[in-house]
């Protein structure tokens, strides 16, 4: 398992894909805001915590499709499923190398993109433990959308429309943690639900992955 | 002679075949009483005047939203562990009448809103939990329709309902966390003190009573249609 | 028709709505399942030859 988590890692290192993409997105998203509600730095100020979390969401959203579509393609996959790790196994692996590869970098991007929305200097720390701790459900979450469209040829789009909804209760607890933060109020409550959230999203999605990937499979 | 009998594609033809008629006279019956009782037969409430009568079509179709998502997770399961077709077709023929429900659920009381709050859309946590319900109707549908293997497709999408039944739970949640509301308490709870007088009470319960009908007449023609989809599908390829 | 007072627009658009999309529902109910039965007949018409 240990092996195949290097393995991705090196691999979406090597491609370049996942990385400087989704963080290059992250910014042109942000970038766009302004362009589109104006540079009134008070509401930019107010909305920042809302468009960070969707920003990082949909930069995430992106390099889906990657973590099992190569591998589909050449063959890997189908060793994979008979070799002696289990699927979830594989999953787990797959999930936990898009995130290193995704979830992390962009949620240290965050923090400087975070300036450039004018986010109050309270909120940086709330934003950064946040998004440190609701990424991997989105990681979790979008290996299983993956799972389940990897057959399907041009699936993208479908895969968006199959995940996104998934997204929604780490969104909203995700960005009421930074909201909170940003009002004075205590932001604890929503971020130990994002916790929760996050740690249910590790135990089921893997299983869930993997019988979706063997429906696929056989 | 057990209920699994009936998960027998001839078998189910031939009980559905006889149901049908007699279904569909209470139905309509049902939706006729109801409708007729509700409409022409109600007072006007002291508050909300006439758009009172808006509730004898509200309510069923809200209901019948979540009850045919549920349906649909029941027969997934069931799809998974017992891997009956007719158990499957049943969750894909429920979706499309599923999805219409909670568009008139939307529809009637944004119609509703609009004098009453003042507002056609708000973001209270009921109606958004409707749109996302819908959102989770849409995606279901269209992994149906991407996948050409019947017998995979049943098994994404049963494994898509059973996730997403979970997480159109906890966005419910969420979303209840999020924002306050402005939609009244239960209409129909069984506790008097509770909810709506007697007036708006019986005609209501018709309304459901032909909705749930509805819903199981529409549910039983679209299976059938779906086995002879597949049935057609199969001897086509042995023609070929 | 009963008096329904200054809200009778509301009330009248929102049993159009519903019931435009329950016919609606319905209808499209009733054209694919005729649409399958002919399909199959001729499936089965071919089969028999």
């Amino acid at each position: 398992m240990l092996a195949l988590f290097l393995r991705d890692l090196k691999l979406a290192i090597r491609t370049g894909g996942g990385f400087g993409l989704a963080l290059a997105f992250f910014l042109i998203v942000v970038m766009f805001v302004p362009f589109g509600v104006g540079s009134d730095l008070t509401l930019l100020a107010r909305i920042a915590p809302g468009i960070l979390w969707i920003g990082a969401l949909l930069a995430c959203l992106l390099s889906l499709d990657r973590i099992f579509q190569l591998d589909a393609e050449d063959g890997t996959l189908n060793v994979l499923a008979t070799s002696p790790i289990p699927l979830s196994g594989v999953t787990v692996a797959k999930s936990m190398a898009h995130w290193v590869t995704t979830g992390l970098p962009l949620t240290i991007a965050a923090i400087p993109l975070g300036y450039l929305l004018n986010l109050p200097s309270i909120a940086y720390a709330w934003l950064f433990v946040s998004l440190f701790i609701g990424t991997p459900a989105l990681s979790f979450i979008g290996a299983f959308g993956a799972a389940i469209t990897v057959g399907i040829k041009r699936g993208g789009l479908l895969l968006s429309l199959l995940v996104l909804p998934l997204y929604i209760p780490t969104l909203i607890f995700g960005a009421v943690t930074v909201i909170k933060a940003v009002e004075g109020s205590n932001p604890m409550p929503s971020l130990m639900f994002l916790a929760g959230l996050t740690l249910l999203s590790v135990v089921i999605m893997p299983f869930a992955s993997a019988l979706a990937l063997k429906a696929n499979l056989s | 002679m057990s209920l699994w009998e009936y998960a027998n594609p001839v078998k189910f033809m031939g009980l559905s075949s006889r149901l049908i008629p007699t279904l569909s006279v209470l139905t309509i019956l049902c939706l006729v009483t109801g409708i007729v009782w509700g409409f022409f037969g109600t007072p006007d409430d002291y508050k909300q005047g006439s758009t009172v009568k808006i509730i004898f079509l509200h309510v069923p179709s809200a209901l019948m939203a979540i009850n045919a998502w549920m349906m649909m997770l029941v027969a997934s399961l069931v799809w998974l562990i017992r891997r009956h077709h007719v158990s499957a077709l049943a969750a894909k023929a429920a979706a499309p009448i599923g999805i219409t429900m909670t568009l008139i659920a939307l529809g009637t009381g944004a119609i509703w809103g609009k004098p009453m709050w003042g507002t056609y859309w708000a973001w209270d946590p009921r109606l958004t939990s409707f749109m996302i319900l819908f959102v989770f109707y849409l995606g279901y549908m269209a992994l149906w329709s991407a996948i050409e293997d019947s017998d995979t497709a049943a098994d994404l999408t049963s494994i898509l309902c059973m996730i997403g039944s979970v997480f159109a739970l906890l966005s419910r949640y969420a979303v209840n966390f999020w924002n306050q509301g402005l939609h009244q308490g239960a209409s129909l709870s069984l506790d008097k003190e509770q909810h709506v007088d007697d007036t708006f009470y019986y005609p209501l319960l018709f309304c459901i009573a032909g909705f749930v009908l509805l819903f199981v007449l529409l549910v039983l023609i679209r299976t059938r249609t779906e086995i002879r989809l597949r049935r057609a599908a199969a001897l086509a390829a042995r023609n070929v | 028709m009963p008096d329904l007072g200054k809200y009778a627009d509301t009330v009248i658009l929102a049993y159009i709505v519903s019931f435009v999309f329950l016919i609606g529902l319905v209808g499209l109910t009733w054209l694919q399942s005729r649409r399958a039965k002919r399909i199959l007949a001729t499936e089965e018409t071919r089969n028999g030859k």
